[in-house]
């Protein structure tokens, strides 16, 4: 399978706001220290760590919301790591985002059909009204709800109305930052299996970045653990859980509390 | 013998519409209940009712909440406030909103004890300084100087909890104490939590969607649907047989890492159904 992503020794810094004097410069802080992978086309990849572990930062990358420092992302053999945002603008349409928190990241006072709509209009789509209700349809939502507004919605609905907005513009890659860790399990659920069906009926390349390791191992097809900056593992979800090697991800594993009052935890 | 008992009771918004039905809980002195239930189910809600902080908007309708014998609805709103002021604390959900971000540490864990319950203000310091030492903080006394948005989020969790337990309070009312921090942190947090109540003896209201965290930090719990309480278990017979079909179906969408085909099965409508049509009759 071809690679979509090819991501060569990537460094990424910030702005250090906190450590700022008054005049001059603020002294840089190294969020991604060299990280080097590939995503394959089709493929679920879960990106997980702690807060603090640049799993976020990472994402921006990918979908180029932030610009590396040095190193090289190779998108479907197009180098997009210094591009302008002009030269972007056509490839965005091909790798979409869904949000955290749904509620902030829809527009209160635009109705769902015209948050939908919006995107597809600026990529110069045609048949847009046709193209939003079959997007509602993919997420399982009825026709009805493009006149609604986004507090009328639930927050599970909300997530679907992200992920209809993210897939009418037939996009190869999804990046999904924590988009289930706001919702209750049974929303959890539902929009984690419709998000399983999307990827395979649609063909999509997926990131999935959570610091939930029960969910990554449901969905992911592979597994690549952070921690300050840097790769600690990327292996097979599977192999991954049956034998993890670092500590961070023993760590992590080691906080999830399941949900059986014999296991010793505290 | 119960310490907290809430019986019947019932809060709706003015214009009727019912937010919490015919509750009934009791919570055992030293006893950790867990409150569980989906956004929406009236979890928050209750604990807000047993401390008098409801919203404006919800009024307690009818029931009972007897506090260490004394029914809170039964006395005049400003000695009610007294007797939770003095017995109960609360560890809100969200560590950055509960704390003033324009004062420093110090002052907001003690002025309560100094302004309220009549400490002297060495005695409240020293207080801090030790519960500070007691929730594993290093170097306490700096943080007591330090401002809210100079600690982290595991910290300022810390600092509430030390807060909470600084009047030694026979109840304290956890509202998703952990939910904003992630998994490593909440560990951290649910230990500190943990011992801190065995050593102490409180009773714990511990409202939390996770069930996974009930069934490590809780003795027993109550599982609320639609402001109604659907179960009401010990947690050891509760995760091994759930008898309601509400509580089997939460059960069955939590995640397992252990089991990849484990989780994830959202609550089926027919189940809501059931509980709506069941809601109706009784």
């Amino acid at each position: 399978m071809a690679d979509l992503y090819t991501i060569t020794d990537l460094s990424l810094s910030l702005a250090d706001m906190t450590r700022k004097p008054l005049f001059g410069a603020a002294p840089r802080l190294d969020i991604l220290k060299g990280l080097t992978f590939t995503i394959p086309k089709g493929e679920v990849i879960g990106i997980v760590g702690g807060s603090g572990s640049g799993k976020s930062t990472l994402g921006r990358a990918l979908v180029r919301l932030l610009e590396p420092a040095s190193g090289k992302i190779l998108f479907d053999g197009t180098d997009i790591t210094h591009l302008s945002d002009a030269e972007l603008r056509p490839l965005r349409r091909r790798f979409q985002m869904i949000f955290q928190d749904p509620l902030s990241s829809l527009n209160p006072r635009h109705r769902v059909g015209t948050i939908i709509a919006e995107p597809l209009r600026l990529h110069g789509f045609d048949a847009i009204p046709l193209r939003v209700l079959r997007a509602l349809d993919h997420v399982g939502l009825p026709a009805t709800f493009a006149r609604r507004y986004p507090h009328e919605l639930s927050g599970g609905q909300r997530q679907r109305v992200g992920i209809a907005r993210a897939i009418a513009l037939e996009p190869e890659f999804i990046l999904a930052d924590e988009i289930v860790s706001g919702l209750d399990v049974s929303s959890q659920a539902q929009v984690l299996n419709l998000l399983e069906g999307l990827v395979r009926d649609l063909g999509l390349t997926l990131a999935f970045i959570s610091h939930d390791l029960s969910v990554v191992r449901r969905l992911c097809q592979r597994v690549m653990v952070l921690h300050h900056g840097v790769i600690v593992e990327n292996r097979e979800t599977a192999a991954l859980f049956a034998n993890p090697q670092a500590q961070v991800t023993k760590d992590l594993l080691d906080a999830i509390p399941l949900p059986d009052p014999d296991q010793v935890w505290l | 013998m119960s310490y907290l008992t809430i019986r019947n009771l019932c809060v709706g918004l003015k214009d009727g519409t019912p937010l919490l039905r015919n509750v009934s809980l009791e919570v055992a002195a030293g006893e950790v209940r867990g409150l569980v239930g989906e956004s929406g189910a009236g979890k928050s809600m209750i604990g807000k009712a047993i401390l008098g902080i409801l919203p404006k908007a919800a009024k307690i309708t009818s029931g009972q909440i007897v506090l260490d014998g004394t029914d809170l609805l039964a006395l005049p709103p400003a000695q009610r406030r007294v007797k939770v002021g003095a017995t109960c604390a609360l560890i809100p959900q969200d560590p950055l909103t509960a704390l003033n971000p324009s004062r420093r540490i110090g002052p907001q864990m003690t002025d309560r004890l100094v302004d309220i319950l009549g400490w002297t203000r060495a005695a409240a310091d020293t207080r801090a300084l030790t519960l500070l030492q007691e929730v594993q903080i290093t170097d306490p006394a700096r943080v007591l100087r330090q401002y809210p948005h100079e600690l982290s989020g595991g910290m300022r969790q810390r600092i509430l909890i030390a807060s909470a337990f600084a009047a030694e309070p026979k109840l304290i009312i956890a509202d998703e104490p952990t939910t904003a921090l992630d998994v490593t942190v909440q560990k951290q947090i649910l230990k500190l939590i943990a011992g801190l109540q065995a050593r102490h003896g409180t009773a714990l209201l511990f409202i939390t969607h996770d069930l996974g965290v009930v069934s490590k930090v809780c003795q027993s719990l109550s599982v609320l649907y639609s402001g109604k309480v659907v179960e009401d278990a010990d947690v050891k017979t509760f995760f091994r047989t759930p008898k309601h079909p509400y509580s089997a179906a939460l059960l069955a969408a939590t995640p397992r890492y252990t089991d990849p085909s484990a989780g994830l099965h959202p609550v089926p409508e027919a189940v809501i159904a059931a509980v709506r049509a069941e809601e109706e009759h009784g």
